[in-house]
């Protein structure tokens, strides 16, 4: 080819990653948003689809650990590295955010939640016991409509100290 | 290229099982090369109810002989808890053990009633009717047990998954009577008897999260996660105005993008919008990625049709224009203009609230297989059997043949009511002889939605020497959610003049309401809390006018307002009747001493007495929607930038009867950040008829940066009959926090957002 390809039409070659652990060899268009290749090519739904402009933070995965918005990420800058998503950052949901967010009822419609719990687990590997102002800051890519931002806080704060999870809840009257 | 190429796909079809809500995913094929054409095609169908020998009492519960109770849920789950709430319900009623329980998520089927997850209606128009299912099939069971042991069936109970006959100190598990009654006479539900509600071991409680474990790990099924073997996408271009149609397509381009299978015209809508798709050019593709990219390849024309020339900007004005001369009288007591005449001191103000648009985390996504033997739709609708009928219609099939499985929703907030994105589905894939999941993207989301509607209102108070008020005059326009369904609608319905406007108790003695002229140019659509978000943010800001120009407590002015506990007449109110969310007043009489409780209690919780101090002001507003009472105290600060900040937040909620008091909690906590989301950024605007909007960069929610850092809720107790939840907490939210940015800062909003005036 000597001419650029604009509409995608040249053969592909393959792109290979490590998907949670495992080696995957996609055979789909460099430019391919990773978003798309692990939803509708590797069957992973967990990671969702909210703007696709990295807006809502929904998509959230790690790429060799770090925090990436899966919907702006080609494929071809995946290629040779780790990608972590929801089904893969803990074998049965015991990561203690997934527990913390379980033991507070954080999620609402859920929807966000996956990508939420992707950008804390990341924040937490960093900075262990964050706080407020840092939360705030890690996790202001990540919108949910339901509103369910004040038990994501707390629900990190819990799972940083670890503690036996304790309820929002305020007395009844 | 043209036509559909179906290619072979190394698949499998899951088996799967909703064991309490967690949904087996299929297995995933270990390939060495994973291309679109050998995509793992996972998961097929929810589980439909559960079928086999047992007691079937009704349509909601099959008891197995294996003691599997499975429960049906016939409203869809979009965050508010239905399936964690209403199977315990029922499950109380039987005596069964959740332990046990298979909670069943419905396919849209007439056979259950209503299922329209809209209006707060899960609970308070289902709530006796769910008991009667469980009880029936409680009667049934001790009914088989008695017989069994020749004993009185009045002398048994039914506990714990098992019936008891305490005097013999026998019992027998639910699984060993299911089929010993499944031969005995059903009873009439009207026949059974409810237990005391203090036997309803677990209604009213902190109930668990049902798919909280799944929500956390991906595994929840949303509506674009089910996979179809041989499934394709289609990414719709819709014409940029309603009312538009394209007029030229060239679809080379498109068709040369790798994996687009097919471009597609979707039919021109004819006559009122209703639930048809807008119209427009599909591309159909293998991955949503080669659909979207061929769709950007698309070259069109349109014709923008009447439409073309709306801009809501100008419209603002034809609005505010509309409610500054009398309109049609909709609520009237005494005489309004002769008390104005007489009247100390006068006060008057205009509002005004942009469209909204629901944004939904998950934008809308359906996924249709039409095949010889009907149509099987998988999708997340809070309306599935409009979406069932809807298909049924475009597609020229009989409703038998069409099967809509429910999944969760990605948010739904009365976007997902709307089924016009399951009929694209359909359509499509009858054309393309495969299975069709139609993705929406954000900008299709924003810019195609049924927007919440946009409203000017006039309000004017006449007050007497010593600062009563005396005469209220409230004229509200807005383009009705009607003209969505018929053409030439320019009046309000009396079910949206309902909201707000014709049922506020107000302890006036001249009354008058009207109506000005408003004339629709997009889809209007219901958005969580519906019309009572405009009426009570502007109804919500006069009251606290008023007491700022009388220099008084505003929290003393609504009370004043609102009058002494009384259940309010229509005659006090000044209308002949009342559409009361479909309720009888008998039932949920317009309740003042629950409204003035609510205010009370929140004003207590959030120190209100203190007033302001510490950089903070408080702004406080009530209302009643949806046949609940719900009073809000917003903490408003200024933050390092000078912009004002949402710090904290106080909902006191009088629900009436509550079967989860957790979700009741989470909902409430919600609507504060719905409801911060439209007070400080929420605005959709057309140019050219066309949405200015595109995506959450344009149109902004509130983020957790500005989530106050404590939203505080208490909810009533109360044995009153069961009131809405999901809507009522949000209408106060706006109100409260424009009263306490007035508290703050001396400035009034009177137009939503608080962004347009640069106060965020």
């Amino acid at each position: 080819m000597t001419s650029p390809d604009p509409m995608g039409t040249a053969p592909a070659t393959l792109i290979t990653l490590r998907v949670n652990g495992k080696e995957q060899a996609l055979d789909v268009e460099p430019d391919m948003p990773l978003l798309w290749a692990l939803r509708d090519v590797l069957g992973l739904t967990g990671t969702k689809f909210g703007c696709g402009q990295a807006l809502c933070g929904a998509c959230t995965v790690h790429l060799d650990g770090e925090v990436v918005r899966a919907c702006v990420t080609p494929i071809r800058r995946a290629a040779g590295k780790a990608v972590t998503t929801i089904e893969g950052l803990s074998p049965d949901g015991s990561h203690p955010l997934q527990r913390a967010w379980v033991a507070l009822g954080v999620p609402q419609c859920g929807y966000c939640q996956a990508g939420q719990i992707m950008t804390a687990a990341a924040l937490l590997r960093k900075t262990p016991k964050p706080t407020d102002a840092e939360i705030d800051q890690s996790m202001a890519g990540n919108l949910c409509r339901c509103g369910t931002y004040t038990r994501i806080r707390a629900a990190i704060h819990q799972a940083a100290e670890g503690s036996t999870p304790t309820s929002t809840r305020e007395p009844s009257k | 290229m043209s036509g559909a190429v179906v290619l072979p796909r190394r698949a499998f079809l899951a088996s799967l099982g909703l064991a309490a809500g967690s949904l087996a995913l299929g297995v995933v094929p270990s390939v060495a090369v994973a291309a679109p054409a050998a995509a793992p095609a996972k998961v097929a169908a929810l589980v439909p109810a559960a079928k086999g020998p047992g007691l079937v009492p009704n349509v909601f519960v099959h008891v197995a002989p294996d003691g599997v109770v499975s429960i049906v849920c016939a409203r869809s789950e979009m965050g508010q808890g239905v399936r964690s709430s209403l199977p315990v319900l029922i499950a109380d009623e039987m005596g069964a053990d959740m332990a046990h329980v298979k909670v069943v998520q419905a396919d849209g089927d007439a056979m259950y009633g209503d299922q329209n997850t809209d209006g707060s209606t899960s609970v308070r128009k289902f709530y006796d009717d769910l008991r009667r299912t469980g009880a029936t099939a409680r009667a049934m069971l001790v009914t088989a047990a008695a017989k069994k042991w020749g004993v009185s069936a009045s002398a048994c109970t039914a506990r714990d998954h098992a019936v008891f006959h305490d005097a013999s100190k026998r019992s027998i598990g639910f699984g060993d009577l299911a089929l010993l009654a499944a031969k005995l006479p059903i009873p009439k539900p009207a026949d059974v008897t409810l237990r005391p509600k203090s036997e309803l071991r677990r209604v009213g409680g902190e109930l668990p999260l049902l798919d909280g474990p799944d929500l956390v790990t991906g595994r929840g099924v949303f509506g674009a996660d089910v996979r179809l073997p041989g499934m394709l996408v289609a990414v719709v271009a819709r014409p940029p105005v309603v009312g538009g149609r394209v007029t030229k397509v060239d679809s080379s381009k498109a068709l040369q993008v790798r994996g687009v299978k097919r471009v597609v015209e979707l039919p021109v809508p004819k006559g009122p919008p209703a639930f048809q798709p807008l119209g427009g050019v599909a591309v159909i593709a293998d991955t949503t990625w080669a659909a979207m990219k061929g769709r950007a390849a698309l070259e069109l024309s349109w014709d923008h049709g009447p439409n073309a020339t709306y801009d809501s900007d100008a419209y603002r004005e034809t609005l505010l224009k509309s409610v500054r001369a009398p309109g049609r009288v909709v609520r009237k007591v005494g005489d309004v203009d002769a008390a104005l005449a007489k009247s100390a001191k006068r006060l008057e103000a205009d509002y005004h609230v942009p469209h909204l648009a629901h944004a939904p985390m998950e934008p809308p996504a359906a996924l249709a297989n039409v095949t010889d033997a009907g149509c099987e739709i998988w999708t997340s609708t809070q309306n599935p059997q409009a979406s069932r009928s809807e298909v049924a219609k475009a597609l020229g099939l009989d409703a038998s043949k069409v099967t809509v499985h429910v999944t969760l929703l990605g948010g739904g907030f009365g976007r997902k009511s709307k089924p016009d994105y399951v009929v694209e589905a359909a359509l499509l894939s009858k054309v393309m002889k495969a299975p069709v999941r139609v993705q929406w993207t954000r900008e299709d989301d924003i810019q195609h939605d049924y927007f919440h509607t946009t409203s000017a209102q006039h309000l004017e108070a006449g007050l007497d020497e010593s600062g009563k008020v005396t005469a209220w005059l409230h004229r509200t326009a807005f383009p009705s959610i009607s003209s969505t369904f018929a053409p030439g609608v320019k009046e309000a319905s009396d079910g949206e003049l309902g909201q707000g406007v014709l049922d506020f108790p107000l302890a006036i003695p001249n009354v008058r309401a009207e109506n000005g002229e408003a004339v629709a140019h997009v889809r209007i659509g219901w958005l969580r809390s519906v019309n009572n978000i405009h009426h009570a943010f502007a109804m919500g800001s006069f009251i606290d006018e008023i007491a700022h120009a009388r220099g008084a407590d505003p929290k003393a002015v609504w009370l004043e307002i609102i009058g002494a506990p009384r259940n309010a007449s229509l005659a006090e109110l000044g209308v002949d009747k009342l559409p009361n969310y479909g309720a009888t007043l008998e039932d949920h009489p317009i309740d003042v001493a629950r409204l003035r409780t609510v205010i009370s209690r929140v004003t207590e919780l959030s120190g209100w007495e203190a007033g302001r101090k510490g950089g903070r002001a408080l702004g406080l507003a009530a209302h009643r929607s949806f046949l609940s009472a719900v009073a809000v105290v917003a903490s408003v600060v200024r933050d390092g930038r000078g912009k004002v900040h949402v710090d904290e937040a106080w909902v006191v909620a009088d629900a009436g009867t509550v079967i989860n008091m957790e979700r009741v909690r989470s909902q409430l906590e919600g609507a504060v950040v719905f409801g911060m989301s439209l007070a400080l950024h929420g605005a959709i605007t057309m140019k050219g008829g066309a949405v200015v909007q595109t995506n959450y960069r344009d149109y902004p929610l509130a983020r957790m940066p500005e989530a106050p850092r404590a939203i505080h809720v208490e909810v009533i107790p109360s044995d009153a009959k069961p009131g809405g939840v999901g809507e009522p907490g949000l209408p106060p939210v706006a109100p409260a926090i424009a009263n306490a940015v007035f508290a703050l800062t001396g400035t009034r909003v009177r137009e939503l957002p608080l962004a347009r005036h640069g106060l965020v």
